[in-house]
């Protein structure tokens, strides 16, 4: 084990929700704590810190990953995308988090981040799931309070949310 | 939870990462997807001194599909091999079988062949890779070898790979025309590590007729046996054979040890129950892929 004077320090530059970010930290920094600590970025939660409960979840390069489960340094280079980031550029909420609102897919909210991710880039993949479909792609992530119900069911509104934007934008 | 401190090395070539896997050796660890390791990391289960990150070699983010079989690189992920559309034609048990690792968002970073290195019994491609008759090959800085899954995996969690070593790739052998596969698992949880776990591989003759019939298990056993089935159902057409009878051949050949997540008893009954529906679901696989009609064994197909 090294010590701790002298644990090796690396830079991390990387984009975070668009703009670009860089900071010395150790090595050993997860990218879910270098998110909230060293950028100030609290919206990704962290329940298990091994990558069984989904809270952590962000987007690395467009893809769900659990930011518990990678090192700060590794994602030197990369894009990520966390919850801060998937508001629409005018402020407004996106599908996604306008659906959990709507069908109150939250209590607590702590398992919220995780699942908004998670949700965002699931869409980009499948536009229009069924209920079978979106219960899968969910089910890495764990929620304590709402029963899965309202989370289901915003997934599902989601899909519909960003086909009537899609056709506003067109007409 | 945080990890011990580490030095980190990033290499971004097969030839630096193997130069300074071999500079480091015992001190070292390889860091791909960070999936297993780093729950151990962040637990404190494991503090290596040196980690080397491999994420960066590009140049082993591979999956190779031939009528041979299926060459996945080491920085393969999960996902990416699950995709890929000419593994999925070479080796249908590929995607059979990854579409029961872990969840889509883990799967997006674990590798296929660091699954292989953990070594872990519940990890399904151990099975596929043992019943399919496949190999690593493991490189240092002065030599490579291949070394087949009947000598790679030693232990629960512990495979042959020496000091200074990389698992560059691991390769996965297409089965004989007219061959059929399937993997059953029963998990407490959805995407979890399974109770029990059976990858199956049926081959037919021309006619129809069981020629082979072999299965693999997971949790079963401390390192991935292939269990031959072939006796109990040689030679009878692929829907007539009695499925169960051969899995209940199979089941005195695996000795499961309790734990907290089931009996030996619970495990050995789900084991023979899997086996037998894991075969039956095989054999109608090998079935399809047949081009020539068949008798079945109540007539024409
Ligand atoms: C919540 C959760 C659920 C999971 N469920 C399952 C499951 O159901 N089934 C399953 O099979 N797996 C499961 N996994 C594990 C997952 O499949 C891992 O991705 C896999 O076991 C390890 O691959 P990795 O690339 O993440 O390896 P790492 O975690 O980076 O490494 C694992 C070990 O292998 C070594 N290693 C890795 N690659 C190489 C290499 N190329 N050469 C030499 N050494 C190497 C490392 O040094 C380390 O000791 C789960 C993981 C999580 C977090
Ligand atoms: S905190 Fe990362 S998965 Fe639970
Ligand atoms: S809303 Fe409380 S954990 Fe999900």
């Amino acid at each position: 084990m090294t010590s701790l004077d002298a644990e090796q320090r690396v830079e991390v530059a990387l984009t975070v929700n668009g703009l670009p970010r860089a900071a010395t930290v150790p090595s050993r920094r997860l990218l879910s704590d270098f998110l909230r600590h060293d950028l100030r970025l609290p919206g990704t939660h962290v329940g298990c810190e091994h990558g069984v409960c989904g809270a952590c979840t962000v987007l690395l390069d467009g893809e769900p990953v659990r930011a518990c489960l990678m090192f700060a340094a590794s994602a030197r280079g990369h894009e990520i995308t966390t919850v801060e980031g998937l508001s629409e550029p005018d402020g407004a909420l996106s599908p996604v988090q306008q659906a959990f609102r709507e069908c109150h897919g939250l209590q607590c909210g702590f398992c919220t981040s995780g699942f908004l991710t998670t949700a965002t880039a699931y869409l980009e993949e499948n536009p229009a799931p069924t209920r079978d479909e979106v219960v899968e792609a969910i089910s890495g992530n764990l929620c304590r309070c709402t029963g899965y119900q309202n989370i289901v069911a915003s997934v599902l509104r989601a899909a519909e949310l960003r086909r009537e934007r899609a056709a506003g934008q067109a007409s | 939870m945080k990890p011990a401190p580490f030095t980190l090395h990033s290499p971004s070539t097969l030839d630096e990462t193997l130069e300074v896997l071999e500079e480091l050796g015992d001190d070292a660890k390889v860091l791909a997807g960070g999936q297993s390791l780093i729950p151990m990391l962040n637990m404190r289960l494991a503090a290596p001194a040196h980690l080397v990150d491999v994420n960066g070699v590009r140049e082993l983010a591979t999956v190779s599909a031939s009528a041979s079989g299926v060459r996945v690189g080491a920085l393969a992920r999960h996902t990416q091999v699950l995709r890929d559309a000419g593994a999925a034609a070479a080796v249908p048990l590929l995607p059979q079988a990854l579409s029961l690792v872990a969840h889509p968002v883990v799967r997006n970073r674990g590798t296929t062949v660091g699954s292989l290195v953990h070594a872990d019994p519940s990890g399904e491609m151990t099975a596929v890779l043992a019943l399919l008759g496949g190999s690593l090959e493991l490189r240092s800085r002065t030599r490579t070898r291949t070394v087949g899954a009947d000598a790679f995996f030693l232990g629960p969690l512990e495979a042959d790979l020496q000091p200074g070593e990389l698992a560059v790739s691991a390769t996965f052998p297409a089965l004989p025309p007219r061959s059929g596969t399937a993997f059953r698992e029963v998990a407490r949880r959805h995407g979890d590590y399974a109770v029990c776990g059976v990858a199956a591989a049926v081959t037919l003759d021309a006619a129809g007729r069981v020629e082979r019939a072999a299965v693999s298990y997971i949790s079963m056993t401390p390192t991935p046996v292939v269990v031959d089935a072939t006796d109990a159902v040689s030679g009878r057409l692929w829907d007539a054979a009695d499925w169960a009878a051969a899995a209940r051949s199979c089941g005195d050949a695996v000795d499961p040890e309790p734990d907290l997540h089931a009996s030996a008893a619970y495990r050995r009954h789900l084991g023979t129950v899997l086996t037998r529906q894991a075969l039956s679901e095989a054999a109608a696989h090998a079935r399809t892929a047949t081009d020539a009609p068949l008798e079945t064994a109540g007539g024409a197909a």
